[in-house]
């Protein structure tokens, strides 16, 4: 499975969107879907644990968690190199 | 130099303060009372004459189902403070006794009661208001004062543990609670510069706890959920928090069931005023003898 699977798999899970993932393209904007402050952290700590990363505090904020694309792209850059391949 | 603890000295050697041996737990003199009674008065004048609050007081310890249901565990454990009482019975009472002679932890046995300290003055509202049912067509304003705890003993007057907060808060539509606090922010630098203090306006974040709550205060901060007035108390290149301009969105209001009239949920947002901090820069600023205070402050206080 590709990260940007597995991301939307974790978002439909911890994400509490109501909506469909599905129906999410990869840059819609996850906040404007109804993603909550509170279910951001979860999504956050579900994703360290899946992909066994941890965000800097640089990284933890609003935008990394914007859209589908930006999450993906910042566990692609947290996450061990074998993983990303 | 340690300005904190020369200004906590100079307060408790002029008898402002009283010490209780607990760091950020102290009597106040009636001068410092009268300080924060007169600055309360202040507070009315400036609040808009045309908008009419629903006046409560609660007192410092409110239910403990409310308080769990609040959330306030998931962002600040390390703040709260829950009342625990002795609930045994006659053997436990002795084997209570020996434990306080013996110098032992005789709290191990105490249960939590339903009462938990009041951590901000409107924490206690949003349930009581929510219970009345959908708000009326206006929304809702709330003129509200507690005493409040916070675990976090220092030797910094301006973070007591047992403090008051004076706040007004605002439920309704979106419009009607961020124009709300829009006024409050334009009306909040006028009162403060009307006794002298220097003001400014920041964006903020809440002490949320762990990096989880790293990023929420980072979020809050984005959003521009919250903002202080920054004003100089124990020192003047860091200066302390004297009221917050909070904007919840519809977190209480989704928390609590909490409706306007027409059955959206309710946003909510609140200006609190915290009145030690505010008495603390008033004594930094113009001196320990209210009497010598500026000619104009005193006349804004006093009339
Ligand atoms: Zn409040």
């Amino acid at each position: 499975m590709s990260i940007i699977e597995d991301v939307r798999e974790i978002i439909a899970s911890h994400g509490k969107l109501p909506v469909d993932v599905a129906t999410l393209a990869d840059d819609a904007d996850l906040y404007a879907a109804g993603l909550s402050s509170f279910a951001s952290v979860q999504l956050m700590l579900a994703l360290e644990e899946r992909f066994d990363i941890e965000f800097p505090e640089t990284m933890l904020n609003r935008k990394t968690f914007a859209s589908i694309g930006a999450i993906s792209s910042a566990v692609a850059e947290l996450a061990p190199q074998e993983r990303v391949a | 130099m340690d300005m904190q603890s020369s200004l906590l000295d100079r307060l408790l050697a002029a008898g402002l303060l009283i010490d209780t041996g607990i760091d950020g737990l102290y009597g106040r003199s009636g001068a410092f009372e009268d300080v924060i009674a007169r600055f309360e008065k202040l507070i009315d004048v400036h609040a808009p004459a045309d908008a009419r609050p629903e006046v409560i007081r609660f007192p410092p310890g409110m239910n403990r189902t409310h308080f769990e249901g609040s959330g306030y565990m998931k962002s600040f454990p390390q703040l709260a403070g829950t009342v625990h009482s002795f609930c045994g019975c006659e053997l436990d009472h002795a084997n209570l006794l020996q434990c306080i002679a013996e110098g032992g932890d005789w709290t191990e046995g105490q249960k939590a009661t339903d009462v938990v300290l009041t951590p901000a003055a409107c924490y206690p509202l949003y349930p009581v208001i929510a219970k009345r049912g959908p708000l009326p067509e206006g929304g809702g304003l709330f003129d509200l004062q507690s005493y409040c705890f916070r675990h976090e003993p220092s030797k910094d007057p301006a973070r007591m543990q047992l403090f008051r907060m004076r706040e007004f808060v605002r439920m309704g539509t979106p419009d009607q609670v961020t124009e709300f606090r829009e006024d409050w922010m334009e009306r909040g630098q006028a009162l403060i510069s009307a006794v002298g203090l220097d003001v400014e306006l920041d964006t903020a974040n809440d002490p949320f706890f762990g990096r989880a709550g790293k990023m929420m205060g980072n979020s809050q901060r984005e959003q521009k959920l919250k903002f202080e007035l920054l004003i100089p108390v124990t020192s003047s290149a860091k200066k302390t928090a004297c009221l917050s301009f909070n904007y919840h969105q519809d977190h209480f209001g989704t928390t609590w069931g909490l409706t306007t009239h027409d059955g959206a949920t309710a946003h909510t947002a609140c200006v609190g005023f915290g009145l030690e901090r505010i008495a603390l820069a008033l004594f930094a600023r113009h001196g320990l003898e209210t009497a010598d205070w500026p000619a104009d402050v005193r006349k804004a206080l006093w009339g």
